[in-house]
Formats: structure tokens, sequence, C-alpha cells
């Protein structure tokens, strides 16, 4: 019984090396020319200032290029009055899967449309995975998802959350014609009383 | 006799100082190095603060060794249960004793007169001269053969009481690597020791001081380009470093023969490899390129190929000589870390095939050629 000679099977993208690839000190010569030259060059752009890397650099450094639907931060909108919408109803809390929001309710008597409002309203951008589920949850149209990116990276977690006050910082970009927060109603027409 | 004490003291202090800086600063230059060649920033976060200051200094990343160091003293040292526990501790001492003793040899700045360097000293040494080298040995290429043959000893005890098969393995490729490459490095070297007629490395460095055709330096590189490029090939493979890291391969081994090993038993092998890039730069320099001087350079000065010299204070040629073998060094390890970060490994059968088939043979030709060229040269 006769063995069948083995056979190296063929691929399609089988390697053709002539003599010069063959002679291999050739190649390596010119692999290291490349990655010598691209040392070079970046040596030469560090020396005179200009950066070389490809890379960000990231909290003293952000890239320019973040997608046009990026939404990096949220906004607690305000009514008229300058007072925030939010009636602390825990709604966004409840939604949120990374369970980042934390809202302190309080009771203002002297306004009886909205009784309920956050003493304290803080986010954990350590944790929150941006998903906006909070914006889909909440009824009153009260936090939105706006394009910034809070510069938060430290090497301290607890000082990645961001409270009432810094929420409500928010002046609208594009649509300036409006007055942000809007205009009180007439005194006449008024419906708070 | 306590002066020639007192000098060999200092060449002592400076050669260890000189191999253990470089040894800390290649692994910075490694990272550096291999992160502006792939368009990267590379590790630049730790930093030391100066204390009751908020001043913080970086230094482009400088001080990751001293972390990476801390880390290595602080880490759980791991004992396995291995059999031969007196081998497996040995087995990191071995790599790395042997690989500071090459060093000895080395001549790393030419000769030394305490008196001329500065006058009040020559009421303690007299009017010697000395060579700024451990050993000033008849012998010196040898001495470098013999131990550089040593460290392969010590990976092998490493992988074998290790008891875990990747250990083995690597120290099994580790062994018949080494001994093969062991064999082209002499091979190559013997080209050399026919064209200067010696192997006391002093007076190869010496010789190479003069000029061929009147202009060229009589760098070894340039009576042997051929050997150069093979010894280099070899070192590194001797090195056990990318193409050649089989022995460590940590796509297939782990980390090979010191897969076992742990904090500064580890670094103890990573450690001898860094030093051993920096014994390999000075190997090379000094058989190659012309050692501690710059072309043209004699103790004396500079004697240029139109005649003009120009006569040099003596602590002058002794600081420039001593400079001088340091930049080779440093840009023949640089060069050594762009071939780590630009070639891929290669298989195994390659690169036994590689140096019994490729280079064996090419460094035995290059020998019959300077041999012949040699013979009728003096003839």
């Amino acid at each position: 019984m006769s063995r069948k000679p083995h056979v190296r099977k063929q691929y399609w993208n089988e390697p053709v090396m002539g003599l010069w690839e063959k002679a291999y000190l050739p190649e390596i010569l010119r692999g290291l020319a490349i990655t010598g030259g691209v040392f070079l060059r970046n040596m030469f752009k560090w020396v005179t200032g200009r950066k070389g890397a490809l890379t960000t650099y990231y909290p003293e450094e952000t890239r320019w290029d973040y997608a046009p639907a990026n939404r990096g931060k949220h906004v607690l909108t305000r009514r008229a009055d300058g007072s925030p919408q939010c009636v602390a109803c825990n709604m966004c809390a409840t939604v949120c899967p990374a369970k980042v929001i934390e809202i302190e309710a309080g009771f203002d008597p002297a306004d009886s449309a909205h009784p309920k409002y956050p003493v304290r309203f803080e986010i954990d951008y350590s944790r929150c995975v941006f998903c906006g589920l909070c914006v889909e949850a909440c009824p009153e149209d009260a936090i939105r998802m706006a394009k910034e990116v809070p510069n938060l990276p430290t090497g301290d977690r607890w000082t990645m959350w961001l409270g009432k006050e810094e929420l409500l910082e928010w002046q609208p970009q594009s649509d300036v014609a409006k007055p942000y927060p809007p205009a009180p109603p007439r005194a006449a027409g008024g419906e708070r009383g | 006799m306590i002066a020639d004490l007192v000098i060999s003291l200092v060449f002592i202090g400076y050669a260890i100082s000189v191999l253990m800086g470089f040894g800390t600063i290649l692994t910075w230059v490694e990272r550096k190095q291999a992160a502006v060649m792939s368009d990267r920033i590379g590790a630049n976060r730790a930093y030391i603060r100066i204390p009751f200051t908020n001043v913080k200094l970086v230094w482009w990343g400088l001080f990751h060794g001293m972390a990476d160091g801390l880390k290595m003293l602080l880490k759980e040292d791991f004992k396995p249960r291995t059999y031969d526990w007196y081998a497996y501790a040995v087995a990191p001492w071995v790599v790395f004793t042997p690989v500071l003793l090459v060093f000895a040899v080395i001549p790393f700045g030419g000769a030394l007169t305490p008196a001329r360097l500065w006058e009040p000293l020559a009421a303690f040494f007299g009017d010697k001269t000395y060579y700024m080298q451990i050993a000033k040995l008849d012998a010196g290429l040898l001495i470098i053969f013999a131990f550089s043959g040593l460290p392969i000893i010590g990976a092998m005890l490493a992988g074998w009481s290790s008891s875990n098969k990747f250990s083995l393995l690597g120290a099994l490729r580790a062994g018949s690597q080494m001994i093969s490459y062991e064999l082209v490095l002499g091979l190559t070297t013997l080209g050399l020791i026919l064209i200067y007629g010696t192997v006391d490395l002093d007076a190869i460095v010496r010789m190479q001081s003069g000029t061929v055709l009147g202009f060229v330096p009589a760098w070894g590189i340039v009576y042997q380009p051929f050997a150069a490029t093979l010894f280099l090939a070899a070192a590194i493979a001797e090195n056990k470093r990318i193409p050649f890291d089989l022995p460590e391969a940590e796509s297939e081994l782990i980390a090979g023969y010191f897969t076992e090993y742990s904090a500064m038993k580890m670094g103890l092998f990573m450690f001898a490899e860094f030093i051993e890039i920096a014994i390999i730069g000075a190997l090379f320099t000094t058989l190659f390129l012309g050692g501690y001087n710059l072309p043209y350079m004699t103790d004396a000065g500079f004697a240029f190929p139109g005649g003009a010299a120009v006569a040099m204070p003596h602590a002058a040629v002794v600081v420039t000589q001593l400079g001088v073998f340091l930049l080779k060094v440093f840009l023949v390890c640089s060069f050594q870390i762009l071939i780590r970060w630009t070639l891929p490994r290669f298989r195994y059968d390659q690169v036994l095939l590689f140096a019994w088939k490729f280079m064996f043979p090419l460094a035995l030709a290059n020998l019959v050629v300077t041999a012949v060229v040699v013979w009728a040269v003096r003839a």
C-alpha cells in the first residue's frame, strides 16, 4: 500500500517572494527605515513644539470630533420665574438603569400649582451610562441632555457628582430668539397668583 | 598598591552605576520609543510631588521606572511548590550576575593619568597611568564569550526548577536558541580577531582609531560590515528579544522560562535583559564602532586626515572618551529597540534554521574570505 505524498494546501493569497524578499536583509532594512522614519518625524515634531502622536491626552485635551448626536450632560429646565421645572416625582431616578440620580423632595406651600420641588438633585457622572432614559421618563420636560461634556475626570470618584446648581446652569445656544427662561406671563393674565 | 585599589574601586563603581543606569533608563526608552514610533504619547502619568508644595515633576514619564521598581519590590513573592527550591531561587542570579561581569573587560575610556588630571593627585597616585577598564585582560574577548554563555544555565535552571510545562518549554527553546547563536556570535568576531591579531579589547579599540585609505576611520564595521550585521542579529537572539523572543513568547508560553517567577525575582530577569541590551551596545561599540574614541581621535587629541592635528588637555580627552562611549552605547541600544518594535516574531523552526542554515554558513564564508584577504595582504 503506497502512501499518498503530502500535498501542501494552496491558498489564494499565497505570498510570492522574489529573490529580493528572500534575501531577507533588504526587506528588514526597509521596515526599519519605515519605523525609524516615523520615529524621527514624530521626534522632529516634538522638538519643534508640535504633537506627533495621534492619541488625545484625555483630561487635558478633548477630541474635536465628538459625534453630533453626542449628549454628555444633563440639564434641568426652568420655569418662567426661574424655579426648576422638576416636581421631584422620582420617575427619572426610578427608571435610571445605573441608579445615579438622587433626588430629595421638598414641600413649598406657597406654590399651590407645584407644591413639590427638589431640594437636592444630584447625578453621579462616574456611573452614568448616558442612556437618556431619564429624559424619556420625565413627565414635566424638566430634565434634558445637552451636547456639552463636563470635564470631570479626576482621581477621586466623589468629586464626579453634579448638583442642582450646576444642572440648572443651562443657556440654550441654538434658539437665541426666545429668551430663556421664558418671560414671565403678564400679571393680569397670569395663571399663578 | 592602595592607589591601584582606589582606582579599581572607582572604575567598578562607575561601571556598575553605568549598567544600572542603563538598565533603568532603557525601560523608559523602550516604552517611549515604541510609543513615538507608533504615533502614541507613551507613559507619562507617574510624577513626583515636591513635598509641601503642589509642584508635580512629570519629566516625560521618567518616574515610571521608579514606580515599576517599587511595584516589583512590594508585590507578593509567590513561591511555587517546586521540588528543587534551591535551583529555583538561584536561577535569577545565575542569569543576572554574568551579565554584569561581562562589562568588566570592556574599556569605557582610554588611558587615565590621575596626576595629569589634577596636580595634587600626583602625591597619591604618582605618575602611574591606568586603563579605564576594570580588568585589562589579554583574553578580553574570550572572557566575554565565557561569561555570556552562563545565562543559558540560568534560563534552563529557571525553566527546569519551576515545575511548569510552559517554563520547561521556554527553557528548552532558550537553550537550543542561545547555544546556536553563541556559535554565530563567536564566528563573526573571529574575522575581527584575524584582522587585529589580538583579543585584548583595549588594543582593538586603539587599532580602530587609525584610518583606512587615508580618510575613512578604521572602525571594525568598515572592515567587516557583514560580520557587524550578523553579530548584531546573533546578539539580539542571545538576548532573547523580539524577533527572537521564542523562549518567552507571551502568546504561546505566558512568559516562558520565568512564568513562575514573581516580584523582584522576575524583575531580575527583566533587569538582566535590559542590562544585556546595554552590554550588547557596549560590545558592538567596542568591536565595530571604534569604542570610546571619536573618528580620528587618540589619547593625545585629534589627528585629522589632512595632516592637521588638535592637541587636547588630558581632562578633556578623558571626559570626551567617557561621554562618547556612553553616547555610542545609547545609540546602539536605541537601534536594538527600533528592531524590537519593527520585526514580528520568528516561528520556532525558523529561528533554528536561520541560525544553522543561513547565519552559520554566512559567518563561515565571511571568516574564510577575511582569512584569505588578511593572508594576501600580509604576504
